[in-house]
């Protein structure tokens, strides 16, 4: 496995023709690493290690291509959902704030234009008047409302005139900050306070200079009902609570759950901030909230709404936890079915490597038997003259001898001589099983007899048979008629079937061999051994290519082979086997070949 | 009878033993030889190997036919030419023996061709 990294020069793309298919070789050239070195090929990687490599890359892969895009999505739909959201629910609250806020502003507005007005449209002298002073106030209350009293404070920041329920004329005001701070600002309003009636209310104060540039105010004192009515017509849910706090955070209005007015407002106002904006914060009750502030203008003061962020944010609640169970149950669906997929999957392709191989050798398997065949055919063929020299030699030394005269070794010789002739025979015997192997490659009908033909498989299997102590035992028919057939692949049948009786035997056994007439058109032969057996489950299996019970060395194409040649030769075989006592293989040949 | 093989060792050890037994027997070695010693000699048997260089033992049998066709031929042929041996019975052989042979079947096949079936 190569873990090389390739460096490549990306070249800037420019508008030159060149540096472009430069580019986009080099691109095709990091294409092609991605996928065929690392991830995907498994070739040049050894056996043993190269499925769990495959497996690893495919779970890799797969978990990559599902859960990257799957993450991305669910956190891009729960920041913009939660993002809407809270636009949604925020946008509306912000409005809301903005617009009562608006009017505040306009109430203060319109008050303080009104004492300004009055500050400006009478002189001094008119107003030092108590009587007109009264009927001013007479008529703002009934054309304006909320007004309560007004008073004249001259340059020495005495009352000299005073309208009004309080007991305020001659009262001096030089000690207080407010007086100063209308002296300076030319317009003063001031924060609630405690008054008539224990009811709160606000002061305004106005500036104006005499002829003389003589400085007097005219104070006139609001009552704050009004604000009350302004925060109720929010119309906000009950749950939620709107009031005005000043800059200190003192409440001005009463609030619904968190203290009356002039009472300290728990919650602090953001820093430094002149418009209206949004907060989370957390109540004294230790609930989460959500708190609008909106500035006003004219005013230290602040318009604060708070509703509970459980309201407003119960159905991102919801979706967040069903998302998170969607998710989570994905993610889970997706590792299980990838590893459980992916594992399939290599166990198939291992396999079908296997089979692959297993095929390749049976075939090359085959192919050094048919080039063996071959090679055995000719050795045989050339070994046939000599050996042909030999048997005529000898035969003629024996004829010689034994027409000729006696002489003192006479007996002797031609013992030799026969020890010779019979072991061209054995020669006879080898080569012709040789030729009868090689045979087996060429298909061609001829006459023979099963008998004869069972007889020569023996010959290949006595020595087998002799060492595992295996007794054969032969019930061939007599005079059994011959039939046409191909010897080589009836030779091939029954050494296939011998064979698996003999390897089925432990220790020692028998096997028995009998032949018969079944009808005109078919013989029977039929091999049953005492072996091992085999069970219904193995059975069922046992001419499958590819099926071997004897695990390592078997190719498992011994018992196909053989249904081939018997199917192709017209004929039939069936099995009989009981795990223990043994199996019973009964083959019929057709007496003619089938033709078609 | 004539005896054709290219293996000059057996066959004159089989004219030998078959001398011994009574029956005349000359040999050639190559199919010209033996249809140039037909011309002289007409043998009552002639016994032909298939596998020769040369002129082929089939060759051979073919002409043999052609000019004699009464006359017994019986083939000679090693294991690996059974097939050329079942060819040449259907081209008129009138018997086959495989390599190596046994004397006394070669007699009793020469007789059966002799008497004439």
């Amino acid at each position: 496995m190569s873990s090389s990294i390739l460096w490549v020069r990306v070249h800037p793309v420019t508008a030159s023709r060149k540096n472009g298919i430069k580019a986009l070789v080099n691109f095709s050239k990091v294409w092609k690493w991605l996928t065929s070195g690392f991830l995907l090929h498994y070739d040049k990687i050894g056996a043993a290690d190269r499925y769990p490599y495959l497996r690893r890359n495919i779970i890799l892969l797969m978990l990559a291509v599902t859960l990257i895009p799957l993450t991305f999505m669910a956190v891009i739909n729960s920041h913009q959902y939660h993002s809407s959201l809270k636009t949604e629910i925020i946008n509306p609250l912000y409005t809301l704030a903005n617009k009562t806020k608006h009017s505040f502003e306009l109430y203060l507005e319109e008050r303080l234009s009104t004492v300004r007005f009055i500050a400006s449209a009478y002189a001094y002298t008119e107003l030092s008047d108590e009587k007109t002073l009264n009927r001013i106030l007479r008529v703002m209350k009934t054309e304006l409302g909320g007004f309560v009293d007004l008073g004249l404070i001259d340059n020495q920041a005495h009352m000299v005139s005073y309208a009004g329920p309080y007991e305020l004329l001659g009262k001096t005001y030089s000690q207080q900050s407010w007086y100063h701070e209308a002296r300076l600002r030319g317009t003063y309003i001031s924060d609630v306070f405690m008054g008539y009636r224990k009811f709160p209310h606000i002061a305004i104060a106005v500036q104006q200079f005499t002829k003389e540039d003589l400085g007097w105010i005219l104070r006139a004192t609001i009552d704050t009902g009004k604000f009350e009515s302004l925060i109720a017509a929010m119309g906000l849910d009950p749950a939620s609570d709107a009031f005005l706090v000043n800059r200190e955070g003192i409440f001005q209005t009463s609030s619904k759950y968190y203290g009356k007015v002039l009472e300290r407002c728990p919650f602090s106002a953001p820093l430094g901030n002149y418009g209206t904006s949004v907060v989370e914060a957390t109540d004294p009750q230790g609930r989460e909230m959500l708190l609008v502030f909106a500035r006003l203008a004219q005013h230290d003061f602040s318009l604060v709404i708070v509703t509970p962020r459980s309201v407003i944010l119960r159905s991102w609640y919801t979706l967040k936890s069903e998302m998170f169970f969607i998710y989570f149950i994905s993610v889970g669906l997706i590792v299980l079915v990838t590893l459980k997929l992916s594992g399939n999957l290599v166990r198939n392709i291992r396999e079908a490597d296997e089979k692959r191989e297993l095929a390749f050798r049976e075939l090359e398997h085959t192919q050094k038997l048919s080039s063996i065949g071959r090679l055995a055919a000719g050795v045989a063929h050339e070994i046939n003259n000599p050996l042909a020299i030999i048997n005529e030699e000898a035969g003629l030394m024996k004829d010689l001898v034994g027409y000729g005269a006696d002489f003192p070794q006479k007996e002797k010789f031609l013992g030799l001589i026969n020890t010779i002739l019979k072991s061209v025979d054995r020669c006879k015997t080898i080569t012709h099983r040789l030729l009868g192997f090689a045979r087996r490659m060429e298909v061609q009908f001829e006459p023979l007899c099963l008998n004869d033909v069972i007889q020569e498989v023996l010959g290949f299997l006595e020595k087998e048979a002799l060492y595992k102590n295996v007794q054969i035992r032969l019930a061939l028919a007599e005079d059994l008629p011959q039939i046409s057939s191909d010897r080589g692949q009836l030779h091939q049948v029954f050494l296939n079937v011998l064979t698996n009786a003999i390897a089925s035997i432990e220790a020692s056994g028998f096997i028995v061999i009998t032949t018969w007439q079944e009808d005109d058109q078919t013989q029977g032969v039929s091999i049953q051994d005492n072996g091992c057996g085999m069970s219904e489950e193995t059975l069922r299996h046992i001419f499958e290519p590819f099926f071997t019970t004897k695990h390592g060395y078997g190719t498992g194409l011994g018992l196909p082979i053989t249904y081939g040649i018997i199917s192709k030769l017209g004929g039939d075989i069936k099995v009989r086997s009981k795990p223990g006592e043994g199996t019973t293989f009964t083959i019929f040949v057709p007496t003619k070949p089938k033709t078609g | 009878m004539l005896l054709v093989d290219d293996e000059e060792d057996f066959v004159s050890a089989l004219a030998e033993r078959l001398h011994l037994r009574g029956i005349d027997a000359r040999i050639a070695t190559d199919g010209e030889a033996a249809l140039e010693a037909m011309e002289i000699f007409l043998p009552q048997v002639v016994v032909l190997d298939v596998m020769m260089p040369g002129l082929g033992g089939a060759e051979v049998l073919k002409r043999i036919k052609a000019m004699h066709p009464e006359l017994p031929v019986i083939l000679l042929t090693g294991h690996g030419s059974i097939r050329e041996g079942a060819a040449g019975l259907t081209h008129g052989a009138d018997g086959y023996l495989v390599k190596p042979i046994d004397i006394e079947e070669l007699i009793d096949k020469m007789r059966g061709a002799l008497s004439g079936d």
